[in-house]
């Protein structure tokens, strides 16, 4: 009974990591994903901090599962997620201000991001502490893992640094277009249909639309019942 | 004057709010199937940035006057999300057929990061009332542009023969890169048309 039970633990740590990786395969954090890339440092540190709120809010949500009233089940967990950014907001401002000022607004908007209102309310609302802090620590570093990934791709083809040192000499002319937006959502895209050919092949599930299955307002939400809206 | 236009032009051209600032990208790729649709949510959203806009100016005036500047996003979302609610109730009561046909997008704009962006975009840029309504509105309207051109392309891609592991999201994102690349041909155009 024992083992099952660490078996499925470690199955909640792991599934983030690539068969539920929030990014590529249930496309969640789009905005964060394509706006910090352009840099590996910047997509570290957007990593490790959406990881740190991650953890702490599915730790939260979840020892608070019992006492949260389900109707205003979101407010509450927005509240707390938004408490929790305002403490790594400061802790960032005041010991990594280079950072700070690489993220910008998109440190604040973590609040906003799908992955951590998706996780509160699809996982941590019911399931142990344990549990959730595990799957905050999977999911985080899914995400951490495919920000890297692409900014590794963005960085050195469009700026031809990795982690901002020189990789080719000043003789080779980078590829701007990478760091420019269009080309975020073109690593994107190639890296979401990289995961889907690997997903087809293993014969898994493949998010064909990208609608309301995986919004984490969905259940309130009048626009996702009525179908003729979205699809 | 030339100021205000800039800041409109640089939020619609060429700082697009979807395409170049990537906020707002769930609506833009999960929304933007049709042209109607595409055009109620851009409206609602629309609506809804310039409202909290017009609420969090003074709250923030106030959170800054206290020394309470740190609190920014807690208040804001909760702002927001109100205001939302209240949006939703109102015109449900009061107005049902603007609330057929707009009140249905209202809740998925709850957790849009457009609408939490502006706001804290404004303030990062330290606009003033005016400024920030102007920026406000040119961040709506460019949302919409980009949500219809968008829609536009989308349903020409409809019938198209696309590679297997590229149907769905990854060529909705690579049409989307090239949408995004046609903005950058206005990247120069403030400079030269304001000096």
């Amino acid at each position: 009974m024992k083992s099952i039970k660490k078996e499925n633990l470690l199955h909640e740590l792991t599934k983030g990591f690539l068969k539920e990786n929030p990014v590529l395969r249930l496309v969640l954090g789009t905005c964060p994903t394509l706006a910090v890339s352009t840099s590996v440092e910047s997509a570290i540190g957007m990593g490790l901090a959406a990881t740190a709120v991650l953890l702490f809010s599915n730790m939260l949500i979840s020892a608070l599962r019992k006492v949260i009233p389900d109707k205003v089940r979101i407010p509450a967990y927005i509240t707390i997620i938004a408490a929790l950014v305002t403490a790594v907001q400061l802790l960032v401002k005041a010991y990594l201000p280079a950072l700070d000022q690489s993220l910008g607004i998109y440190l604040p908007l973590i609040t906003v991001n799908c992955i951590i209102l998706g996780r509160a309310d699809g996982f941590a609302n019911r399931h142990s502490v344990a549990a959730s802090a595990l799957d905050g620590i999977g999911m985080g570093i899914g995400f951490t893992a495919a920000l890297l990934a692409m900014s590794a791709i963005r960085e050195v083809l469009g700026a031809g640094t990795f982690y901002g040192i020189s990789l080719f000499g000043e003789n080779y002319t980078p590829m701007l277009i990478f760091i420019l937006p269009p080309g975020g959502f073109f690593v994107y895209g190639l890296l979401t249909a990289a995961a889907n050919a690997i997903a087809r092949k293993k014969k898994a599930p493949i998010k064909e639309s990208f609608g309301c299955e995986g919004c984490p307002s969905a259940a309130g939400c009048a626009g996702c019942s009525s179908k003729e809206v979205l699809e | 004057m030339k100021e205000y236009i800039a800041i409109l032009a640089t939020a619609i051209l060429t700082q697009n709010f979807v395409l170049a600032k990537f906020l707002g990208i769930c609506p833009f790729l999960g929304v933007s199937k049709k042209v109607n649709t595409a055009l109620g949510m851009s409206v609602a959203v629309i609506f809804v940035m310039l409202l909290s806009t017009v609420v969090t100016y003074p709250i923030n005036q106030l959170l800054v006057a206290q020394d309470l500047a740190f609190l920014q996003t807690v208040v804001f979302i909760l702002v927001i999300a109100a205001l939302v609610q209240l949006v939703e109730t109102t015109l449900k009561k009061f107005l049902p057929p603007l609330y057929e046909s707009l009140g249905i997008y209202l809740p998925l704009i709850t957790t849009n990061c457009a609408v939490l962006g502006v706001v804290l975009l404004n303030i990062s840029e330290g606009y003033g009332f005016a400024a920030s309504m102007i920026n406000t509105l040119g961040a709506g309207i460019g949302f919409l542009v980009a949500m219809l051109l968008f829609a536009g392309v989308r349903q020409r891609m409809e019938n198209s023969d696309i590679p297997k592991a590229f149907q769905g999201l990854p060529s909705t994102l690579i049409a989307a890169a090239i949408t995004s690349l046609s903005f950058l041909g206005f990247s120069r155009l403030i400079e030269g048309m304001l000096g």
